[in-house]
């Protein structure tokens, strides 16, 4: 199935709160390779301003994926993960992600263009903490390819 | 460090990354990205990759960490974007060596730098305008 010619514009519901957990954010940190003390250790975190460990930049890709899913589950999409490659990624930070918050997503696609035999999908994913306030904004492309 | 001790060009941080397919498995469970093309050899061969591949979003995350360890608190990175232009693929055994540079691109004089990665593996990059907006302290 093709990627609906209607899909550019299309949003979703805001997704249920994502808890940031202290054990979560070390494990991502752990994952990529983050050292910096204040992603370990509650006490540097304090020191250095923060309220809890700090997640990585890329942290928001976690939170954003639940927004991500909403689309590939939307079979009238005609998004197909196992054809999808993530061409860019963006995140624009207003403030760090936190051990404690408690953020929602709302996910929409932006832009549909043809790419060679391709669609290159627009999505971004506004990531709000409990108090509604902007904490980033993650932008992506994804590269759906034609039917096999 | 602050805007007037940079100049553009400048080298601010270099690193070597290994990556084994511990490590992909690892961020597969720490990020929940469990496609299979990042840890099963018959699969990646099946969709007609070269190999298992890293996640691009590892490569990313791990990428911008020479920039948060020189300017001291991940907190001063404001905006991170990439696009994935090749794969890198892990060898089972071999694993896979990346190579980051980070250097400043820009100094727009409102307290922030936009520090330019080039992340290289097997002397071609795999990312293009990768770029770290960061405030400086």
């Amino acid at each position: 199935m093709p990627v609906a010619p209607d899909l550019s514009g299309r949003t979703y519901p805001p997704t249920a709160p994502y808890a940031v957990g202290r054990e979560k954010v070390r494990e991502f940190a752990a994952a990529v390779g983050a050292t910096h003390p204040v992603h370990h250790d509650v006490e540097a975190a304090r020191a250095a301003g923060y309220a809890d460990v700090v997640a990585p930049p890329t942290f928001a890709i976690v939170v954003s994926q639940r927004g991500l899913d909403q689309l590939l589950a939307d079979d009238s999409a005609g998004i197909e993960l196992s054809r999808v490659v993530h061409g860019d990624q963006r995140f624009t930070i207003e403030r760090p992600i936190v051990a404690g918050d408690e953020l929602q997503v709302a996910f929409g696609v932006t832009n549909v263009r043809a790419l060679g035999g391709n669609a290159m999908v627009s999505t971004e994913a506004r990531i709000t903490d409990a108090d509604g306030a902007l904490v980033a904004t993650a932008s992506s492309s994804l590269v759906v390819g034609a039917d096999a | 460090m602050s805007a007037t001790d940079l100049e553009v060009g400048q080298v601010v941080a270099t690193r070597d990354i290994h990556l084994s397919r511990e490590s992909l498995v690892r961020y597969a469970g720490a990020s929940g990205d469990f496609n299979p093309i990042h840890y099963r050899d018959d699969v990646a061969t099946a969709v007609g990759l070269p190999g298992v591949l890293a996640h691009g979003m590892l490569t990313m995350g791990q990428a911008v960490q020479p920039v948060v360890d020189w300017l001291g608190d991940p907190g001063r990175v404001v905006d991170y974007q990439v696009r994935f232009t090749r794969p890198v693929v892990v060898d089972a055994d071999a694993g896979a060596d990346v190579t980051v540079e980070a250097k400043v691109g820009q100094l727009p004089g409102d307290g922030t730098a936009r520090i330019d990665l080039t992340v290289s593996f097997g002397g071609q990059t795999v990312l293009a305008k990768a770029q770290v907006v960061v405030r400086l302290p």
